[in-house]
């Protein structure tokens, strides 16, 4: 844990929908900089837990406090919070009628009031990073669903958020475009952004994750290192799961 | 790589061909081309003998259209400014051409592609004009006051169709925002003047608006100014359900990629759920606007004049009262409601191509 404090503390977290618990006194700390890879069966609450972040969805018990600030029911906290914090889907999420450039500036512009040249200058800077820059003028309908996802993170990057969301950015691609993305996310890692990624893409867990949570029926089950979590699981639930995504 | 390869080219059919191919295809086919030519031929022939064939043309009263089987062109011809201008006093009629000239040269300039400065001139026809073409018609401001109960014609229907239209949109999206709302407040008092409106017929709130009101609450109301009133709230309950149906198709998705952005509420709705809505609800808007354009024809339940009504009126005067009079005015009025109408629709099918195109999906 760094020194200056958790990037994002969630603190005894319960979630129902109506009467489904889909998650069950949830803890997790994550500090600056770290990089945390979240990854469970179906149905299992990874995806409730990052959306209980950013407020996306609201949780009903516990607290969770992204960089110092406890979210509460207050539009303007949330909205706040939001803005240090970007977020990328499944299914990518893109505005089809705006182009891959307009996608990018709209929130910086809007939000934070950035002028229209430098925001255009922003959003190329960060095209140029994850690189589609030569894509900008086209709308998302025109591009592959990689280059979609990749014009996602780079929407999200231009928004200069301090920690990023990532919800199986890699579940809705075809086989071939799922190594692009995450290769720009290997390369988002090595910057050293704050990063909590739902997944089942195991070698990104390898390879960037400081942490790998496995979560199974709303619970936190095992929290470990990748190297440990691979080779040397303590729970059965963790073992068996492995074993079936393996292989 | 091997060059690509167009498919090649058909031969051009032949006359005889193309109608073996078409129309004569089979027994059945042949038939019902036999048949829509017979139905052409009973309804199309007689309608331009008494159309044009058999027609007045020229005249001044009823004995000239009485020689005659056909249409009573003369009538529309003689009455046209009481069609255009109802009782407008008639030195002062330039004032209503200035107001229509300015309509239609807004609206050209709006609705032809590629003129520039689309928003500074949609922005002044919004708020300017409506208040200059009130002063126009009204009076006031040194111009000769004249009544609303002068107003008529066609220059009554475009006002009413313009103020519904206009008024009826915006108010619109409102509601349907406000249906779907987590306040309750909101969503309640959304419900209840959507649903309300909807289940009363227009010429119920019409007639409400101008003789209950002043029988009851003793006030004494313009009846131009609460049909303008009733025809753009009634509209609005309409035009918010289509409008809820667009916005029920976007995908939860872009709701959430705005919130997660940190959007504010309604910037979230005006630059990404509002625009892909509209356009998804783009042809049902038009679908809307066509009828509150042919429904304000109940204003004459209030006694107004508007364009079918002045026709109506006209075609009993005694002047010009003949067994062809009022078909020929009913053929006019149907001939310009159909072209304003036919106009609209075609507009927005092309609305439709260009913002398909630069979505692309």
């Amino acid at each position: 844990m760094s020194a200056n404090g958790a990037a994002v503390e969630v603190v005894g977290l319960n979630k129902w929908f109506k009467t489904f618990h889909a998650l069950k006194d949830v803890s997790l700390s994550v500090g600056s900089g770290e990089r945390v890879v979240i990854c469970g069966p179906s149905g299992s609450g990874k995806s409730t837990l990052i959306r209980c972040i950013n407020a996306l969805e609201r949780h009903e018990e516990g607290k969770v406090i992204v960089e110092g600030v406890e979210l509460s029911d207050e539009v303007g906290q949330i909205e706040a919070v939001r803005r240090n914090v970007g977020m990328v889907f499944q299914q990518f999420n893109l505005f089809p009628h705006l182009t891959v450039l307009e996608n990018c500036t709209l929130a910086p512009m809007w939000v934070k009031r950035i002028p229209k040249a430098k925001a255009e200058e922003l959003a190329m800077q960060y095209l140029d990073r994850v690189h589609i820059p030569d894509q900008a003028k086209k709308y998302p309908g025109q591009l592959s669903g990689g280059q979609q996802q990749r014009v996602a993170i780079a929407r999200a990057l231009t928004m200069e958020p301090r920690i990023m969301l990532f919800d199986e950015p890699t579940s809705a691609l075809d086989p071939e475009m799922i190594k692009e993305v995450l290769e720009t996310m290997v390369e988002l890692a090595e910057t050293g952004m704050t990063m909590l990624c739902v997944t089942h893409e195991m070698g990104f867990a390898r390879t960037v994750a400081n942490r790998v949570v496995f979560m199974d029926h709303g619970e936190i089950v095992e929290v470990a290192p990748p190297q440990e979590f691979f080779t040397n699981p303590k729970s059965e639930r963790t073992k068996e799961f492995l074993a079936q995504i393996l292989h | 790589m091997t060059p690509s390869r167009r498919p090649p080219r058909e031969p051009m059919p032949g006359p005889i061909e193309w109608l073996r191919e078409n129309l004569f295809s089979s027994w059945g086919n042949a038939a019902l081309t036999v048949l829509a030519l017979a139905i052409i031929y009973w309804t199309v022939v007689p309608f331009v003998t008494w159309a044009i064939v058999d027609a007045a043309w020229t005249g001044t009263g009823r004995d000239d259209c009485l020689a005659y089987d056909g249409a009573c062109w003369p009538f529309v011809m003689q009455r046209i400014g009481q069609i255009v201008y109802g009782f407008y006093d008639v030195g002062q009629r330039w004032r209503v051409d200035i107001a229509l000239i300015v309509l239609a040269a807004g609206l050209a300039w709006l609705t032809l592609p590629r003129v520039p400065g689309k928003r500074p001139v949609g922005a002044l026809m919004l708020t300017l004009y409506p208040v200059a073409a009130f002063f126009l018609l009204a009076g006031g401001m040194g111009l000769e006051h004249v009544p609303t109960t002068r107003w008529g014609g066609f220059m009554m229907t475009m006002i009413v169709a313009m103020t519904g239209i206009v008024a009826s949109l915006p108010l619109g999206i409102l509601l349907a925002l406000g249906r779907r709302s987590d306040l309750p407040v909101v969503k309640g008092f959304s419900i209840a003047f959507i649903e309300l409106w909807r289940g009363v017929p227009l010429v119920t709130v019409l007639f409400m608006a101008a003789n209950m009101l002043p029988l009851f609450a003793g006030l004494s109301v313009n009846k131009v100014l609460s049909a303008l009133i009733a025809v753009a709230l009634f509209s609005a309950a309409y035009m918010a359900e289509v409008v809820r149906g667009g916005l029920a198709a976007i995908p939860k998705g872009q709701y959430e990629a705005a919130n997660a952005m940190g959007l504010p509420y309604w910037q979230a709705m005006a630059f990404i759920i509002l625009p892909q809505a509209l356009r998804l609800a783009l042809p049902n808007i038009v679908g809307n606007f066509i009828g509150l354009l042919k429904d304000t024809s109940l204003i004459s339940i209030i006694g107004l004049f508007d364009l079918l009504g002045i026709v109506q009126a006209g075609s009993t005067d005694p002047e010009w009262a003949a067994p062809n009079t009022a078909m020929t005015g009913y053929v006019f009025v149907g001939v310009v409601f159909w072209a304003m109408c036919f106009s609209m629709s075609r507009y927005a099918k092309h609305m439709e191509g260009v913002l398909a195109a630069g979505e692309r999906r």
